[in-house]
């Protein structure tokens, strides 16, 4: 228990230390719904697809904490890099418990993350249409970081540079959240797009924090949380066992 | 007649093909202070990876502390403390929340803990800087900070993988005297790596010389210097291991390190 608390801490620290890299992180969100919620605004409505910004502000808050989400995870390759993995891999506790406290230390840097994109949403005139389900919002987000802190950790096992990096930024991340339906609607997509967001996670996320946020949703938040669930599950026990495996 | 805590038997680590450690066998008694000594790429690190859980053996047995580190990790790992031949401290916190940290998974309770890291960080002289981040340490300051964090735990056995690497005269025979001092008081068995052989003459009770992954010669200071007929540890070291510079042809993350090193040794 202390020492998942302990390496959930590091994260933390280490997050709350690097006050640029939280503000910088905070320019792309807001890129996106400056230029694309101002900009597509109006024609969106006049499709009749509603306010533009109810429908976008949770999926930028889904694309904030998947890009921290899977950068947290990916940090492992870091620690490998500069020795620090080493330290933590000879001491007498289990690669469960270290996997673990790492994978919630990024989740909930990347939920806390959201947090802060959703006080950005609210700055461009976003208002949810119900207070009372902000705090299943939150268990949304959390369920999202985990997720994708998953994923991260679990590719960070097996890459031993920085090299792959880039290529996951460009082949994962970014395809992730542009085929997800966080931009666009699924209804009305060709059906190649509406395919591969439907095999798309984070697409589930944006459903759900749609539905709860917005009011809008596609699949309904019940199968949108089973599948997330369902998927976060095999991440972890993909993950740890991934882990296990290192050798340094 | 002591007891042997380091026993290790046939030991093999194949990288593919290539031999790093290539069926090698030594013993260490429990409260000796023991060099293993070898050029570049001779095995020595390898070596100690395996016995210290980060490296599964190719073949061959080890048993450390009467633990096996294959199958038994978890007392094997409470077994030791190391500090590694390359860096492993966490910039982004301070001294005190890595040896805090270190604390923590070695499950030491918390009052104890705090009285050992005070301790420690003023046997190392930086108690001062407790609070500061280890990013605005420098060099010698950091492998201070290693050697303390290892000890944190109170192992019985303290592996140093080159430990003096870089730092100046002063902080070395400085560490030594600290470690010299362990040695007697706590009875802590020390493993150690060097490539400053009047280190090892002078620290050291028995040694080892691995080449090319084998042990070429055991024993104490004098049985090598009787061996060789030479009157320095130097000396024997480079009528065993021949005078010839070793090309590693390194792989990838090996040069990684290297560069590392390199720019560690300038800082
Ligand atoms: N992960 C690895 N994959 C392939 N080869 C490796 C790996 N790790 C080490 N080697 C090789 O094994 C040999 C022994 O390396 P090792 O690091 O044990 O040497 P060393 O005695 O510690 O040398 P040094 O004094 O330079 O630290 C070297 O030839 C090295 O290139
Ligand atoms: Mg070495």
């Amino acid at each position: 228990m202390s020492t998942i608390y302990i390496l959930w801490l590091r994260q933390i620290k280490r997050y709350l230390r690097s006050r640029s890299r939280i503000i910088g992180s905070l320019g792309q969100p807001l890129l996106f719904l400056v230029a694309l919620g101002f900009g597509l605004g109006p024609i969106f409505q006049k499709a009749g697809g509603g306010n533009y910004i109810d429908f976008l502000a949770p999926g930028v808050i889904a694309q904030g904490i998947l890009f921290t989400a899977i950068f947290a995870g990916i940090e492992l390759i870091w620690d490998r890099q500069f020795g620090f993995l080493k330290e933590t891999l000879v001491a007498p506790v289990s690669r469960f418990e270290i996997m673990l406290g790492r994978t919630l230390g990024g989740a909930t840097i990347a939920t806390f993350q959201g947090i802060i994109i959703f006080g950005l949403t609210l700055l461009v005139g976003f208002r949810p249409y119900n207070l009372w389900l902000l705090p299943m919002g939150l268990v949304i987000m959390f369920i999202i970081a985990l997720f994708f802190t998953g994923v991260g950790t679990a590719i960070a096992s097996f890459l031993d540079d920085m090299q792959g990096f880039q290529l996951i930024m460009n082949f994962l991340v970014l395809p992730l959240f542009f085929l997800s339906g966080a931009l666009f609607p699924l209804k009305g997509a060709p059906d190649f797009l509406s395919l591969s967001a439907k095999l798309n996670p984070l697409t589930y996320g944006v459903d759900a924090l749609r539905d709860v946020l917005s009011n809008i949703t596609q699949f309904g938040i019940i199968l949108d949380i089973s599948v997330l669930g369902v998927l976060t599950l095999l991440i972890l026990v993909l993950g740890s066992y991934l882990f296990s495996k290192i050798q340094i | 007649m002591s007891s042997i805590i380091i026993d290790v038997n046939q030991l093999t680590k194949k990288f593919k093909e290539f031999s790093a450690v290539d069926h090698v066998s030594f013993q260490v008694n429990s409260g000796e202070i023991f060099a293993f000594l070898g050029p570049n790429g001779a095995g020595k690190t390898t070596t100690i990876k395996m016995l210290t859980t980060l490296l599964l053996p190719t073949s061959g047995t080890i048993s450390l502390n009467w633990f096996n580190p294959v199958t038994q990790q978890d007392q094997a790992r409470a077994s030791f403390g190391i500090v590694f031949q390359d860096p492993s401290l966490d910039d982004e916190l301070t001294a005190y929340e890595n040896m805090e940290f270190h604390g923590v998974l070695y499950h030491v309770p918390q009052s104890l803990r705090k009285q050992r890291i005070e301790e420690l960080l003023n046997i190392v002289d930086l108690w001062e800087r407790k609070d500061q981040l280890i990013k605005t340490f420098s060099g010698g300051m950091k492998r201070r900070l290693e050697i303390a964090r290892g000890l944190v735990h109170h192992p019985k056995i303290f592996f140093l993988d080159e430990p003096t690497i870089g730092l100046d005269p002063q902080t070395r025979n400085q560490m030594w005297d600290y470690v010299a001092k362990l040695n007697q008081k706590e009875n802590i068995t020390v493993f150690f790596t060097t490539h400053y052989m009047e280190e090892a003459e002078r620290i050291a009770q028995r040694l080892a010389i691995i080449d090319h992954g084998k042990i070429i010669a055991h024993g104490s200071v004098e049985d090598l210097k009787n061996l060789t007929q030479t009157s320095t540890l130097e000396a024997a070291f480079l009528k065993l291991t021949g005078k010839a510079i070793r090309e590693e042809e390194a792989n990838p993350s090996e040069q990684m390190r290297l560069h590392r090193q390199m720019w560690r040794g300038r800082k």
